[in-house]
């Protein structure tokens, strides 16, 4: 019943009360992971099918995110200290030369929402950077592009991936408003999704989790 | 303040004494499939249609965006500059962060054309408004600053006022400016539609140049995008917005605007809006 409500207030949007069903939970004793797969995860998946069936609005999907993160934030030092790994490790980000974040954001937000460590380095990130966090362990790089003139710095980066000696160390996969998967094949990225609910699954194909 | 634009010896004029001026934004492939697919294999029929379609909606200017995924964007936006310049009579809107590419198709244009965009970032504005004063265009400054956009009005008023100073120092006079106070969505930020409207009013009363705005971000992830869309132009229009760069064959976004070039003393007599309604009686009449 207790882990019944906290679903719904994922998806109603209710930050507070996932935070408190959380607590409460943890007090009378189900565990971190129990919570994360049955309550937060799950109802991320159904935030993101009605999304994608045009049934949540952003905003809607937005004040889920944030209350899926209040219930993670009280999860995230137990699940750490009892050794659950994350499902994988992607680092995001928009394009150098594009500030949109938007649709950045939802992925972001729908991977950590599927169990995957996230790190978000923010929009108009330069090849480097997406470069960095390949070298520190980042498993895939997502990124995303708005506009048509700013794709190309899709391409820039896997260059630059190549460049720095580890573009095979990593999955690189792309997504915005401009972007198609034909453009993906042909800058030799592995994979497009043309949404935040796809772009999880994406992740996970990939990652093979 | 009165920005010129012209195609041969077609002129636009836009300014707050004009009706307000609606610059089509459907020359874009961004999530148009067929437009997309026609545009990379050299084929503009369906750009040419988009072109006269808008025209016939109100469309004074038309904004060209040839940003095909892994195409030779110079080539393709000088082709689809000569295709549009032999069919339609329309100053044109060149709309690509690539100077290679506005240098291509500017090089041919005969007359004075617009160019989407320079931000208030250096980097951009050395590139872009040597163009513009060599071809004698105008230009759109969009108010990012070097730090991305600016939170506060004021602070977006500054990169403004940096455009305009730029520009004249590459003798471009600020009527050739048009700014744009970026609508940032208000799905993902509840003050983003506020901030904007405010900047529009004070870079208005501060700087009196011409605002255009790209009037379509600003629902996004909303539901019934065009009632917003129609409410935000409104509301601009009343700040001083000028022109901006939408789609006029939105029923809603069409009559919003000619009710407010009533309502803003731009109609006289009311007879565009007369017109325009007998228009759109007579095609319900037929279907």
């Amino acid at each position: 019943m207790e882990l019944e409500s906290i679903y719904q207030n994922v998806i109603d949007g209710n930050a507070p009360a996932v935070q408190a069903g959380v607590q409460a939970a943890l007090a009378s004793g189900a565990s971190a992971d129990t919570l994360l797969q049955d309550t937060l995860i799950r109802a991320m998946q159904e935030v993101g099918r009605r999304y994608e069936i045009g049934d949540l609005y952003v905003p809607e999907m937005l004040i889920a995110a944030r209350a899926m993160q209040a219930g993670l934030n009280v999860l995230k030092p137990l699940l750490v200290a009892g050794g659950v790994q994350a499902a994988g490790r992607v680092a995001i980000g928009t394009v150098h030369g594009d500030l949109h974040d938007i649709g950045k954001n939802l992925v972001g937000m729908m991977l950590e929402g599927a169990g995957i460590e996230v790190k978000d380095l923010g929009n108009d990130v330069p090849p480097e950077k997406f470069v960095q966090a390949a070298q520190d362990g980042a498993q895939i790089i997502a990124m995303s592009a708005l506009l048509t003139t700013t794709m190309a710095s899709m391409k820039k980066t896997i260059d630059a991936l190549e460049k720095a000696g580890v573009r095979n160390k990593v999955k690189v996969i792309i997504g915005g408003a401009p972007v198609t998967s034909a453009y993906a094949k042909q800058i030799g990225a592995d994979g497009y999704a043309p949404d935040a609910s796809s772009a999880s699954r994406l992740v996970k194909e990939l990652i093979g989790a | 303040m009165e920005t010129l634009l012209s195609f041969n010896d077609r002129q636009v004029r836009i300014g707050p004494q004009h009706p307000f001026v609606v610059i089509g934004e459907r020359i874009n492939p961004t999530r148009r499939k067929k437009l997309l697919e026609t545009m990379a294999a050299g084929d503009f029929s369906v750009a040419l249609d988009d072109a006269r379609n808008q025209i016939a909606a109100g469309a004074q200017v038309l904004d060209v965006n040839a940003g095909v995924p892994g195409a030779d964007e110079p080539k393709l936006l000088a082709d689809l500059t000569r295709a549009l310049m032999q069919s339609v009579s329309a100053p044109l809107c060149f709309d690509s962060a690539n100077p290679d590419a506005l240098q291509a198709a500017l090089a041919l244009y005969t007359g004075k054309a617009l160019i989407n965009s320079t931000t208030g970032e250096e980097k951009m504005l050395s590139v872009v408004l040597p163009l513009a004063a060599k071809y004698h265009a105008a230009v759109i400054g969009v108010i990012t600053g070097d730090k991305g956009v600016p939170a506060t009005p004021e602070a977006r008023l500054e990169v403004a006022r940096k455009i305009v100073q730029r520009a004249a120092d590459y003798g471009i006079p600020a009527e050739d400016i048009i700014i744009d106070c970026l609508a940032l969505t208000v799905g993902a930020d509840s003050n983003a539609g506020r901030v904007t409207l405010d900047t529009m009013r004070l870079v208005q009363q501060e700087l009196g140049v011409n605002l255009s705005l790209g009037a379509s971000n600003v629902s996004f992830g909303l539901p019934d995008r065009k009632s917003i869309n129609a409410a935000y132009l409104a509301l601009g229009i009343a700040r001083g917005l000028t022109a901006a760069i939408t789609d006029p064959t939105v029923p809603e976004l069409r009559t919003t605007i000619l009710a407010c070039d009533v309502l803003m003393g731009h109609d006289e007599y009311s007879m565009r809006w007369i017109k325009s309604f007998r228009a759109a009686q007579k095609v319900a009449a037929i279907a």
